[in-house]
């Protein structure tokens, strides 16, 4: 018999579709391991023709886990195109509703998806693995996670009406003032959401604690780090420049995100929807870089806010202050992340502009030309409009978290499978841990096939020759 | 009696349908009294029991051969099929995709994008599904129970649950086909 092909599919507790391919070799061994995104829509093609200020409202549909990452990056890009400059308290409360969908995006993955496999184990039954399971193993624990996501998405209904594709920012500004009363009901849930994060952080570290072996042996690879940070190199999720480092923590680059095409390129594979970007200089593979927690963390010195600063520093102690390569850790990271969310909307609620009514500019300075650059909760997400002077969309070019950490999400797959699948009897536990290593990532694959859309994963055994041996599923 | 078992997926959408079902919040632990949960994106069954569930749930239109797959095994395998949102009802916003070719879409996202390097090409691997033109799931199988919004306001979705959990045909009219 030749040497077989393992097909996981679809990939499941990520968001969208996914399929991995493993080829084994004729001693049980894996050659290479695939991860195909396997879906495509066309976002970049189909808003031609729009109005610059319908974006907000369209691309939002490329994901309904951060449609609030899309919905202010266009209008960011949409401020452009219209020379039209938020006033500051505009800026305030599209940052507070972005700050909401951190801490709802973050909660959910680490309780509801990544949750099961750190409390209940890489290797349970499939069947319970899951946030039933969970409800099955600490009911309390479960609750709080579910009240800790309403926090994040109240705060984003309050402000846009709806929790998922909510109607709010504009160019220029936001169509709605923040009430005294609406202010007064977030503050009172800060407190529950900071502790429950806190409680999150606590399960993370002593989990990392026990799997410290796993850890340390579970898709740790070396690339850059890329994303937005603030002028003093703190934390940034909002605005700014974008800062990208070498994989031993050396400065690369330091630009306005609006010249994001003299730095970074997209490469495409003819076995996936999801283009590979990558840094110019260094070219592709060598250019690759990571985003998203792990990213964020590793290219920022400190965080503004005093308990996340406080968790930041053990957190960077890990490795002695070089960037983390662990993939595993991007929970942690995940979890650091949320809390600063939290404590920022109070930071946001306290300023004294926060209620003002001053939230539109009026004034228009047309320039035809917008990129609109945030960092959504996977990663750096980039609009690009050019319209004609009627303000029609002539071209988009949409750059997503996700695709930025294909490579690395494919190398993790690829690691991963080398690490713990043997063959000839693969294990069920040992392909949800390939799983897990998408996970991690929290890809959202709907995002990442906007061009490419979703991402289902499934595995099927091949011999050498490509005939089908076997498929395993996970029923 | 056994609790019925339920299955959902999503094909060409966004995921919002099903985040506005973790938005019914509480509830949702009601929703798991009532019924079990099968294959789910947030569970890790990869597809419907072969001996059958009782409610399919599926959000998204079908844009390309494996979601009509997706939607065949699917429909094959309930009794009930839900179209949870506009995208599934209708074709949603990823419809506009057919305004244009699907050759000129691709072309777009996979050649002509100016970060694009000169690798750039369309994936073409036997592993990837084939786009097709962006329809409603019931040009491809027959649906039971229609569910509009962009996405369905999460009281429709857990009125909509727990009738059909409790053996009743949900009765969409008035104010739960207006959504928020």
């Amino acid at each position: 018999m030749g040497s077989q092909k393992i097909t996981i599919e679809p990939v499941t507790r990520i968001e969208g579709h996914a399929k991995v391919t493993i080829q084994m070799n004729d001693n049980g061994t894996v050659d290479h391991a695939y991860l195909h995104v396997n879906e495509f829509r066309g976002f970049e093609k189909f808003c031609e023709g729009r109005m610059y200020f319908e974006m907000q409202m369209i691309t939002p549909r490329i994901c309904g886990i951060c449609p609030v990452s899309h919905h202010l990056a266009s209008a960011k890009a949409s401020d452009m195109v219209a020379g039209s400059p938020p006033p500051r308290p505009a800026n305030l409360l599209r940052e507070l509703m972005h700050m909401g969908q951190i801490v709802q995006s973050h909660g959910m993955h680490f309780f509801e998806l990544a949750g099961p496999d750190l409390l209940l184990g890489f290797d349970a039954d499939p069947a319970i693995r899951n946030v039933v399971g969970l409800v099955q193993a600490n009911a309390d624990l479960t609750v709080s996670a579910v009240q800790l996501r309403k926090w994040g998405q109240e705060i984003i209904h309050l402000l846009g009406g709806r929790r998922v594709h909510p109607s709010f920012a504009v160019p220029g500004g936001v169509n709605k003032a923040l009430q005294k009363s609406e202010r007064d009901q977030i503050l009172r849930g800060a407190d529950d959401a900071i502790h429950t994060i806190q409680v999150g952080l606590s399960i993370m570290k002593d989990w990392a604690e026990k799997n410290a072996e796993d850890i340390q042996k579970f898709a740790v690879f070396k690339t850059g780090y890329f994303g937005l940070i603030t002028p003093e190199d703190g934390l940034e999720l909002y605005s700014g420049n974008i800062r990208l480092i070498s994989q031993d923590g050396n400065q690369l680059e330091r630009f306005d995100p609006a010249s994001y095409l003299d730095h970074i390129a997209e490469h495409v594979e003819n076995w996936s929807y999801l283009k590979f970007p990558y840094y110019k200089k260094l070219g592709y593979p060598g250019g690759v870089y990571r985003v998203g927690p792990l990213g964020r963390l590793n290219i920022a010195d400190h965080i503004d806010t005093p308990l996340a600063n406080e968790e930041f520093k053990k957190y960077r102690a890990i490795n002695a202050g070089k960037p983390i390569e662990n993939t595993l850790y991007y929970h942690y990271a995940r979890l650091i992340e949320a809390l600063f969310a939290a404590e920022r909307v109070k930071v946001l609620l306290d300023d004294p502009d926060i209620l003002s009514t001053e939230i539109l500019n009026t004034h228009r300075n047309f320039s035809g030309h917008g990129v609109g650059v945030i960092e959504a909760p996977r990663g750096t997400l980039i609009h690009d409009y050019t319209t004609n002077p009627n303000g029609q969309i002539t071209a988009v070019n949409l750059i997503v978290s996700t695709g930025h950490n294909n490579w690395a999400m494919s190398e993790a797959v690829d690691s991963v499978a080398k690490t713990y699948v043997r063959g000839p009897n693969v294990k069920e536990g040992m392909l949800n841990r390939i799983e897990a290593a998408i996970r991690a990532y929290d890809p959202c694959l709907s995002c990442s096939t906007h061009a490419v859309g979703q991402m289902p994963i499934h595995v099927d055994i091949l011999s050498s020759d490509g005939l089908l041996v076997d498929t395993l599923s996970k029923e | 009696m056994s609790k019925p078992k339920v299955s959902s997926d999503w094909l060409a959408g966004c995921a919002g349908c099903h985040m506005s079902l973790l938005d019914m919040d509480e509830r949702i632990l009601q929703v798991l009294e009532l019924a079990e949960l099968r294959s789910t994106p947030i569970t890790d069954f990869k597809e419907p029991d072969v001996t059958g569930v009782d409610v399919g749930v599926l959000e998204g239109g079908i844009s390309n051969t494996y979601n009509e797959e997706v939607a065949h095994k699917m429909r094959s395998r309930c009794k009930t099929l839900v179209a949870l949102g506009d995208c599934a009802v209708f074709g949603g916003i990823p419809a506009m995709r057919n305004f244009f070719t699907i050759e000129e879409a691709l072309r777009r996202a996979y050649v002509e994008t100016p970060s694009t390097d000169e690798s750039g090409k369309i994936p073409s691997d036997p592993e990837l599904a084939v786009p097709t033109k962006v329809r409603a799931l019931s040009e491809i199988v027959p649906v039971d129970v229609f569910v509009p919004g962009c996405p369905p306001d999460a009281d429709v979705i857990f009125y909509v649950l727990s009738e059909l959990a409790q053996g009743r045909k949900p009765e969409l009219k008035d104010e739960l086909l207006h959504w928020h």
